[in-house]
């Protein structure tokens, strides 16, 4: 609002000087015609003139350098509407001066000043407008040494300015028009210097160069035409040997100003008139550019794969003026997926077809790092459009994964330079397909992740909150498993008031299998056990029913007990799972229970039977018995040394006379301890039975 | 991590296994095994002198082979484990199925009585 409010005021500041000039130089005017000294001093209508140049500079300084959203036709077209304004004007009076004919009125020198006059001021109003459009032309991708130029310019203006404010009148004697002189030739040679910039030019389409030059032409035109018209009036008024008026001609701003305007209209009317022929080569380069853009964009906002491609093909084929394109992207060995661009997919593979029947080599076959112009293998292709081809290879950290091809209607329509830019894009696609691929695999370990944990609940959820009470023996468990799921397994069932079965089994593999393994373990612990099976039946009928889900090389280890308070026995059967560390409290004694076993699922017929041994023992009271899988035995310390069944040995006979809950910790504080990480590589799971 | 070397002594095929065979590298030990029954060989040899850990999936991987080695009158013999290797086959009963020599003069004899 503010700049809107200042522009409007300096053009009434500029209409107001304007009329007080025509009203001074009139009365100065008339009053030397009349051979009467003038009221006012004669020096007042050149002051009042500078005034109207300065309000309408800075009119025109605020309406066209803060106006942003102009582009360079528009400056020109507003530079030539004022000339046309001003022109249109000037004829007019012409019009009306013809109209009168040569009366008394028309010769008058009154009369022909004030003509003088108002194409002094439009003429003046139109030089500066097209000093402020040329600034911004020439101040477009400035330099400091430009700008430095440039306000040089701007500064010798306003001193020329305040020169002819002072000493007009000095102007005909000899010193006066020496000044003159020189500073008309230093404003002369800046002009030049300064009209060499014309970088705006470069940007132009054909189009706009075109209007360019028309509105160029017709500036240069208006600038003529409103010069020689301020001349003659000029003459016409210096035939009248009294009469003082303001004369332009010994004003060396709007001489400056003239000689400026009309040699940078030239300059850049021949600048573009010569430019025109290279303009496509411009626009293309520009179009690259807006083109690399675009792909890099369209991969950055994740859009799909297929629009991703699309947008590849289509850019490649404007920017090398093809006809169609594919982009071959290698899946696997023998798979390729294909994406089109104005060719169909049909049309594509016949051309692949008909390439590798010809055995044409280092073309598509993917194993060549050069780039072949095909148009003399295409010709043989009967039924096809295209003449040319360009195809290039694709590479992903050094291994090619496909082919961008390009085609074209005409043979030979391919040259070097095209070459270069398609491999280019070739690079492109690369990135493109790269990034798709990581996106994929990004995607894939989320889902990993995803599902880990699933398994993780799952295997959580299968493990008991609370195990069976006796009073003859106290029961411990533990089991934390590593970030990869594993299948362990334990769990209590009391079958009657004297047995209690408990299991410990260890499932091969991890992740969502193991635990969908575990859980059909969970499943027939529970079904077996409630009838007081025995333990070698147990495993039998345990690995009949596993043989029908545990798919090959997939088996289970496990041992199982029951316990019998009455009789004071355990009874128990291992399956290939970790040998009992049991501790006798009578002889402070310790050993591994060796005895055979092989694992569920590892023989998958009747014949099982023969492997699985039945067990038993009595326990006393302060017997303690360690289940465990693995991973304990297995646990490795920074050196890879493993944690081993001496070191469980020894542990349990450090805590021997502690309950089982203080032994468990005891244990997995030492495990810890042993591999010095808080992340376990396995899982740890054991059981700690202690009897009364 | 392992590394697989196959070579043929006396028409049987020797698949040494240097390193660890865990879940991942398991398949690259199925995959060998596979190789050698493809190309006919009714015996195999696996050399574990240098096999420094066995995970339970590579001792699967075995396992499964077991049957059809029976059918299709294969003969395998392992050899040469060390004692934390020969532990791991020996808890998982694995001893009773498979036929285990100590070294390689043991592992062929073995071979031609079964």
């Amino acid at each position: 609002m503010r700049a809107k409010a200042i522009t409007r005021l300096l053009f009434t500041v500029g209409v107001i000087t304007w009329l007080a000039l025509l009203f001074t130089d009139i009365s100065v005017v008339f009053s030397t015609n009349a051979g009467i000294t003038p009221d006012i001093p004669v020096w007042v209508p050149n002051v009042i003139l500078n005034l109207f140049i300065l309000s309408l500079y800075y009119y025109y300084k605020f309406k066209i350098e803060r106006d942003e959203v102009l582009n360079f036709i528009d400056l020109l077209w507003r530079v030539f509407a004022t000339g046309l304004v001003a022109t249109v004007f000037s004829l007019a009076l012409k019009l009306v001066e013809h109209l009168l004919g040569s009366t008394k009125l028309t010769t008058h020198p009154v009369f022909i000043d004030l003509l003088y006059i108002i194409n002094l001021g439009l003429m003046v109003g139109f030089l500066i407008m097209a000093f402020s459009a040329w600034k911004r032309l020439i101040l477009y991708q400035k330099s400091k040494w430009l700008l430095r130029l440039w306000n040089v310019f701007e500064w010798g203006l306003l001193f020329a300015l305040l020169y002819n404010s002072l000493g007009f009148r000095t102007i005909q004697s000899g010193f006066g028009e020496t000044v003159h002189i020189v500073l008309l030739t230093f404003f002369v040679i800046l002009a030049l210097v300064l009209s060499g910039n014309m970088k705006w030019v470069a940007y132009l389409n054909f189009r706009q160069k075109w209007t360019s030059l028309l509105l160029l032409l017709l500036t240069i035109f208006y600038l003529l035409y409103g010069f020689f018209t301020l001349s003659s009036l000029a003459e016409s008024l210096e035939l009248f040997p009294t009469v003082v008026f303001t004369n332009h001609q010994y004003h060396i701003f709007i001489l400056s100003l003239i000689t400026f305007v009309s040699i940078y209209s030239i300059f850049s009317f021949l600048v573009i008139l010569f430019n025109l022929p290279t303009t496509s080569v411009f626009e293309q380069k520009l179009e690259e550019v807006v083109n690399f853009q675009r792909i890099s964009q369209s991969i950055q906002t994740e859009q799909s794969e297929d629009s991703v491609y699309n947008i590849l093909l289509e850019t490649s084929v404007s920017t090398v003026f093809a006809d169609a394109a594919w982009l071959e992207v290698k899946e696997s060995e023998r798979d390729a997926k294909i994406f089109t661009y104005k060719i169909t997919d049909k049309e594509a593979r016949d051309i692949i077809q008909h390439l590798s029947n010809q055995n044409v080599k280092g073309v598509l076959d993917q194993g060549s790092d050069k780039t072949k112009n095909l148009s003399k293998h295409l010709a043989a292709l009967k039924g096809s459009r295209f003449r040319s081809i360009l195809a290039f290879p694709i590479y992903v950290k050094g291994e090619n994964i496909g082919t961008l091809a390009l085609l074209k209607e005409l043979a030979d329509g391919f040259n070097k330079e095209m070459t270069k830019i398609v491999s280019t894009f070739a690079n492109q696609a690369g990135i493109s397909i790269e990034n798709f691929r990581l996106m994929e695999e990004a995607l894939q370990n989320e889902r990993y992740k995803e599902e880990l944990k699933i398994a993780k609940t799952v295997q959580k959820s299968l493990l008991p909150d609370v195990l069976e009470k006796d009073d003859d023996f106290d029961i411990a468990a533990f089991s934390e498993s590593a970030d990869e799921v594993g299948g362990d397994y334990y769990d209590t069932l009391r079958t009657n008031s004297n047995e209690v079965s408990l299991i410990i089994a260890d499932v091969s593999g991890k992740g969502t299998t193991a635990a969908f393994h575990m859980s059909q373990m969970k499943g027939i612990f529970h079904s077996l056990a409630q009838d007081c099976i025995e333990p070698d039946l147990f495993m039998k009928r345990a690995n009949q029913a596993l043989v029908y889900c545990l798919e090959r090389g997939s088996f289970i280890s496990a041992t199982f007990f029951v316990i019998n308070k009455e009789q004071k026995k355990v009874r128990y059967s291992r399956a290939g799972h970790c040998p009992v560390l049991y501790y006798h409290a009578a002889n402070d004694s310790i050993e591994y229970l060796k005895d055979k076993g092989i694992a569920l699922g590892m023989v998958r017929n009747k014949s099982y039977a023969n492997f699985i041994q039945a067990n038993e023992f009595e326990y006393k009271p302060g017997d303690i018995m360690v289940l465990y899988t693995d991973g304990i035995t297995e646990a490795k310390d920074k050196k890879g040394e493993e944690f081993g069944y001496d070191r469980l040995t020894q542990v349990l006979l450090e805590v021997k006379n502690e309950s089982p809950k203080d032994i468990q910790t005891h244990l997995i504080n030492r495990l810890y301890e042993f591999s010095e990480t808080e992340n376990i590589n396995d899982d740890y799971t054991t059981m700690i039975v202690k009897f009364k | 991590m392992i590394h697989i070397k196959r070579l043929q002594e006396d028409g049987a095929d020797v698949i040494a296994l240097i390193g660890e065979i865990d879940a991942s590298s398991s398949i690259e030990l199925d995959l060998a095994i596979a190789k050698s029954v493809g190309e006919g060989f009714n015996k195999i040899l696996i050399d574990c002198s240098s096999l420094e850990y066995i995970s339970s999936a590579g001792l699967g991987v075995f396992m499964s082979y077991i049957e059809e080695f029976k059918d299709k009158n294969i003969k395998m013999v392992l050899f040469g484990m060390n004692e934390k290797v020969a532990n791991t086959f020996e808890i998982l009963g694995l001893y009773e199925l498979l036929t285990i020599g100590k070294d390689k003069v043991q592992a062929k004899k073995l071979i031609n009585e079964l």
